[in-house]
């Protein structure tokens, strides 16, 4: 076994860095696996509901804002580019590229958030939110109440997500600001990395579930 | 009621004996495979007790075949358990065409019961001997469920859909009925009987209460009162559907979809009747959600139902409405 | 064994003080820590328990109020289910022995698992809080819409709690599963693990896949709770039954979150005491993986009467047909292991004994619940009681006893009293058929289950269960006094007690810190008791 120069970040049960960086890595795949379980059964009531009553949920994704939910594909999908790069600037030991990638990031992610913010408003304006105040013009009406259940419950894990995803960046972009990450050591950009990505898959999947099937 | 114990509760279906003979033997497999388990653990236990500190044991620790073994044979008896078991749950849940159809209501913490001539009861069902009887059942507001020990049979009762299930009691007698399904703080109180009565008794039974309207005249009545016959006339001339004939058929909906009218369908169309509307029709019919109570509801599926062809025509699709509304 | 010394330095006397003890990372103490934890919530199950019991001795509700009755049962469930039943075995002795029987010096991530302790502790307080100041009275399996929408009590406080608690059974299970894969001891391959490992590896398994079902779940009821979102209401177009397909999705597996590590214990316990390498070893490493996976696609035999269609019924009690098999499989293996052993009789043994006749009666009661036209008659009574009560009471705490006293000499390095031991063991056997068994028969005869008064005729079978549940609670009582006892004044146990073949034998008692004075070295497989004494020169018997 070789044993590299022993590092500041090794811990004591571990051998190698090598090691602590495959557990590390394991450990954060075998969380995101929990986490397509939990989303897991969100769409399985999608899934049960939508199969029950297509018209509604037709209807339903009629009255979402596709340009806005576009943007926030966009902007998601840029945040886990800048995200990756971010990963590479680690890799290599580009503390000044790290900081900026991971501010990029940061800064995509909250716009998603605010956009997200401006969708809501617009849904609690016309009396969209499921509850006592829900009311959906034409015949399909409370029909439509289940489907906006789920696009709030669904959506609204999502931005939980981006939430603590945001706050997470905070914490590695102190690490970063500190210098604590180089080429020999880089776990923890690696793996917020990972949870970011899978975050944004989850996006990925909600867009279409949500706005875009039916709609013609 | 005797304090003696039994093993076994009276058996006053016909299903009971299937249910109890099953039962008997998965006892006789449990039995022998716990005695065959203690009698080779207790062998084995003694015969190669430790006899001196250091001694280990030998080596015989695979055999391939011996695993094939006692693998295919439990396989097997859980198989042929399965199949037989399978067999009569089909049959708890498959109604015969000539069951009469008696009304349950579950609601915290009491059980109503109408007759299909009309009576009421209260935590109470005369039923007669003899004769298969079939229940459908809702709630008015948790999850009940409705539990006849004596007869075995038992289905969960749920708020907004219909649950049925039959039987055909074969002693006269009095016998529990219990909710099974937690419902709150009554929960243990929520029990009633089940009387069961030779035929003439029963009619006796039927006449000497207040004369009731039969469930189907009354929904006749409520669907003249609710003006629904206003557009669902006879022809096909109404601005709704005809409803003569609708019940347990496949209906074409605007959507291109074909379900089966059933009567969790039918409570849709009441409640709900954008939901799945009639191929040809505009969706112009306005809720009835709160204006009909749960018994309107049922006194209206039973008027509908009433309105099926006669007997000799429904022989061409008897299965409809037993299989897709059975549970 | 001479009359050995306890090591000058080990894990428990390596630092001193409250704080060494709350802050560690030592697995080994974290585990103790949990050991004190589930403790408390076992016993506060137990004396919810005895409230019952007391309650059911007369057919007339005349103790407690219904609500009363109805806070007492959910409050039994909620804390034995998810605070003691499902961390008790991985928790406290998973967490103990995984990384000391892989020869690891610790679990890969030691921070994440002292943050588990703390979840667990908060989760727990969180809901024996609500549950006692105010409770919650829809059962622990809070089906809807009782909780959603007509439940006046304490629904989302106690369901914070046990949502809270699932990271912690997620974060241990992660734990397991990366360490098992990566810190694996120099010629430790999967194949020469020891039983108990692939026993935790399922259960962990379960614990990542199945607990965030249970969370979502959790969630969307508080939800429905709070803003009435409408997706459990029938009366807003939900659905209350698809509640009871996410919760046992969960539920069901959890079920196997907590016999599979008991089965795990017993393995290690017979190839101990019968000093033979357990019969099929990859037979019964397989089935553990095989119950596991099977058990996610078994949750709809809990609806057999829910009004889910017949044909789902029917595919849901093949499959259940099926998970039995393993089940069955292993009962077997551990029988022939005992062919051509040199058995002994042991506190540890006894527990194991125990476990295999209770096992035996819980597995193959399981059969006649999977059977369809059967459980239609069965379901919700106490048949179904008395059922889960054999699996998950008198196996997992049979065998977690009989695990916490094979490995109590290693823990705390001293002997306990092998007769109050093989006693209590016996007591509690005896105690458990007493209280159970009359329940198959009340529950035959359609005894309903959660019921507070009942029919006079199931009297006598009630009296019966509850006489033995003061025998079944003195047993459980018993081993507290003996085993603090030992703590202090028992005799020093040496290094391998029960001469042992395990990597946890080979170092000391109490183990040190980081476990092994030198890192070991594996170069045989599990349980290799006839080959070791043919290498050693001395023929094996038999």
């Amino acid at each position: 076994m070789s044993h590299g120069p022993t590092h500041e970040a090794l811990q004591h049960q571990f051998h190698s860095l090598d090691q602590q960086r495959e557990s590390s890595t394991l450990g954060m795949w075998l969380f995101l696996v929990n986490e397509v379980m939990f989303f897991g059964g969100l769409f399985a009531a999608y899934i049960v509901y939508r199969s029950a009553r297509p018209e509604a949920f037709v209807a339903g994704s009629h009255s979402l804002d596709i340009g806005l939910g576009l943007v926030n594909t966009v902007i998601l999908i840029g945040s886990s580019l800048t995200m990756a790069l971010a990963v590479h600037a680690a890799q290599t030991g580009r503390r000044r590229q790290l900081l900026g990638f991971l501010g990029a990031t940061g800064a995509l992610g909250t716009a998603f958030l605010v956009v997200k913010g401006f969708e809501y408003a617009h849904k609690w304006h016309d009396h969209l939110v499921p509850g006592p105040g829900f009311s959906f013009p034409g015949p399909l009406g409370g029909e439509v109440e289940m489907f906006f259940a789920l696009y709030f419950a669904m959506t609204g894990m999502h931005a939980l997500h981006m939430i603590v995803g945001i706050g997470l960046l905070a914490w590695v972009f102190a690490g970063a600001w500190k210098g604590r990450f180089g080429p020999q050591y880089f776990t923890p950009v690696e793996n917020f990395g990972l949870y970011w990505h899978f975050v944004d898959i989850v996006w990925i999947f909600l867009f279409p579930l949500l706005y875009l099937i039916g709609r013609h | 009621m005797s304090q003696e114990i039994r093993m076994l509760p009276e058996q006053a279906s016909t299903v009971a004996g299937q249910v109890d003979a099953i039962y008997l033997w998965l006892i006789g497999v449990s039995v022998f495979f716990s005695l065959l388990i203690a009698g080779l653990l207790l062998y084995f236990a003694i015969r190669y007790r430790r006899r001196a500190e250091g001694e280990v044991g030998g080596r015989f620790d695979s055999s391939t075949l011996l695993e094939i073994t006692w693998s295919v044979i439990p396989l097997v008896i859980v198989l042929a358990t399965f199949f037989w078991g399978a067999k009569i749950y089909f049959t708890m849940f498959r109604p015969p065409a000539d069951a009469i159809e008696y009304f349950a209501t579950g609601k915290q913490w009491m059980w109503k019961i109408q007759h299909p001539s009309g009576q009421r009861e209260i935590n109470e069902m005369h039923v007669p001997v003899g004769v298969p009887i079939k229940v459908t059942m809702t709630s008015e507001d948790v999850i009940h469920s409705f539990f006849i020990p004596a007869f075995r049979v038992k289905s969960d009762v749920l708020p907004g859909r219909y649950t049925t299930l039959w039987f055909k009691a074969t002693k006269t007698g009095t016998f529990h009925l219990f909710c099974t399904e937690y419902c709150g703080s009554e929960h243990s109180l929520m029990i009633g009987k089940v009387v069961v009565m030779e035929p003439e008794a029963y009619q006796q039974w039927l006449a000497g209460g207040p004369a009731a309207t039969s469930m189907a005249e009354a929904g006749e009545q409520l669907f003249g009162q609710l003006a629904c016959s206003t557009c669902h006339q006879d022809g096909p001339t109404g601005r709704g559907p005809a409803l003569a004939g609708v019940f347990g058929s496949q209906v074409r909906l605007a959507s291109g979809r074909t379900v089966v009218a059933d009567e969790n369908y039918i409570r849709e169309s009441i409640l709900n009747p954008q939901a799945k509307v009639v191929f040809g029709y505009e969706p112009i019919m306005p809720t009835y959600q709160g204006q009909i109570g749960e018994e309107g509801l049922l006194q209206l599926l039973s008027y509908v139902k009433s309105l099926a062809p006669k007997p000799a025509e429904t022989a061409a699709a008897p299965d409809a409405g037993g299989d897709g509304s059975a549970r | 064994m001479s009359a050995a010394e306890l090591p000058a330095t080990h894990y428990l006397n390596a630092t001193h003080g409250l704080k060494s003890w709350l802050l560690t990372r030592d697995h080994k103490r974290i585990g103790l820590l949990y050991l004190l934890g589930v403790s408390f919530f076992f016993a506060i199950g137990g004396l919810f328990a005895a409230l019952i019991r007391i309650e059911l001795i007369t057919p007339a509700g005349d103790v407690f109020q219904p609500d009363t009755y109805n806070r007492i049962f959910t409050t039994h469930g909620i804390m034995m289910v998810f605070f003691f039943l499902i961390p008790a075995i991985p928790a406290v002795l998973g967490n103990f022995l995984i990384p000391i029987m892989i020869g690891a010096k610790d679990l890969a991530f030691p921070r994440l698992n002292l943050l588990s302790w703390y979840i667990y502790m908060v989760g727990g307080a969180f809901s024996l809080y609500s549950l006692l100041h105010g409770g919650v009275d829809t059962g622990w399996t809070f089906y809807t819409p009782y909780s959603t929408a007509f439940s006046n009590t304490y629904v989302i406080a106690t369901g914070l709690g046990i949502f809270i608690n699932g990271f912690s059974g997620i974060l241990t299970g992660i734990n397991f599963i990366v360490t098992i894969h990566r810190m694996r001891a120099p010629g430790m391959t999967w194949f020469r693990l020891p039983l108990f490992v692939w026993g935790h590896y399922a259960t962990s398994l379960i614990q990542v896949l199945g607990t965030p079902v249970l969370a979502i779940t959790i969630v969307l009821l508080a939800l429905e709770r709070l803003f009435h979102l409408g997706i459990f209401d029938p009366a807003r177009g939900g659905d209350p039954v698809l509640f009871q397909h996410l919760f046992w999705f969960y539920s069901h597996p959890a079920v196997y979150i907590m016999i599979l590590p008991a089965m795990a214990v017993i393995s290690e316990v017979i190839a101990a005491f019968a000093r033979k390498r357990i019969f099929g070893y990859h037979f019964v490493a397989f089935a553990s993986i095989g119950i596991a996976v099977l058990g996610f696609l078994v949750w709809g035999h809990h609806m057999f009467v829910s009004s889910q269609s017949v044909y789902a019924g029917t595919v849901f009690s093949v499959l259940t047909m099926l998970v039995a098999i393993p089940s069955a499989v292993k009962v077997f293996n551990w029988t022939a292991t005992l062919f051509r052993g040199s058995v002994s009789f042991e506190t540890p043994m006894v527990y194991a004994f125990c476990f295999l006749g209770l096992f035996a009666i819980g597995g193959l009661t399981g059969v006649f619940l999977g059977t369809l036209g059967l459980d239609v008659h069965v379901h919700d009574t106490y048949f179904v009681v008395a059922h889960f009560h054999y699996v998950m009471v008198g196996s997992t705490i049979t065998a977690f006893l009989g695990g916490l006293h094979y490995w109590w000499p290693k823990i705390f390095g001293r002997m306990y009293s092998e007769f109050w031991g093989r006693l209590s063991a016996i007591v509690v056997f005896f105690g458990f058929n007493a209280t159970f068994f009359p329940q198959f028969v009340a529950g035959y005869l359609g005894m309903p289950r959660r019921y507070h008064a009942y029919p006079e005729e199931f009297q006598a079978l009630h009296v019966l269960s509850s006489g033995g549940s003061i025998v079944l609670g003195l047993g459980y009582l018993i081993p507290i006094v003996y085993l603090l006892y030992s703590i202090k004044w028992g005799k020093p146990a040496g290094d391998n007690p029960w001469g042992a073949i395990g990597l946890e034998w080979e170092t000391t008692s109490p183990p040190p810190v980081e476990n092994f004075a030198a890192p070991p070295v594996v170069e045989h497989e599990a349980y290799e008791y006839a080959e070791r004494a043919e290498r050693l020169g001395a023929a094996p018997t038999t």
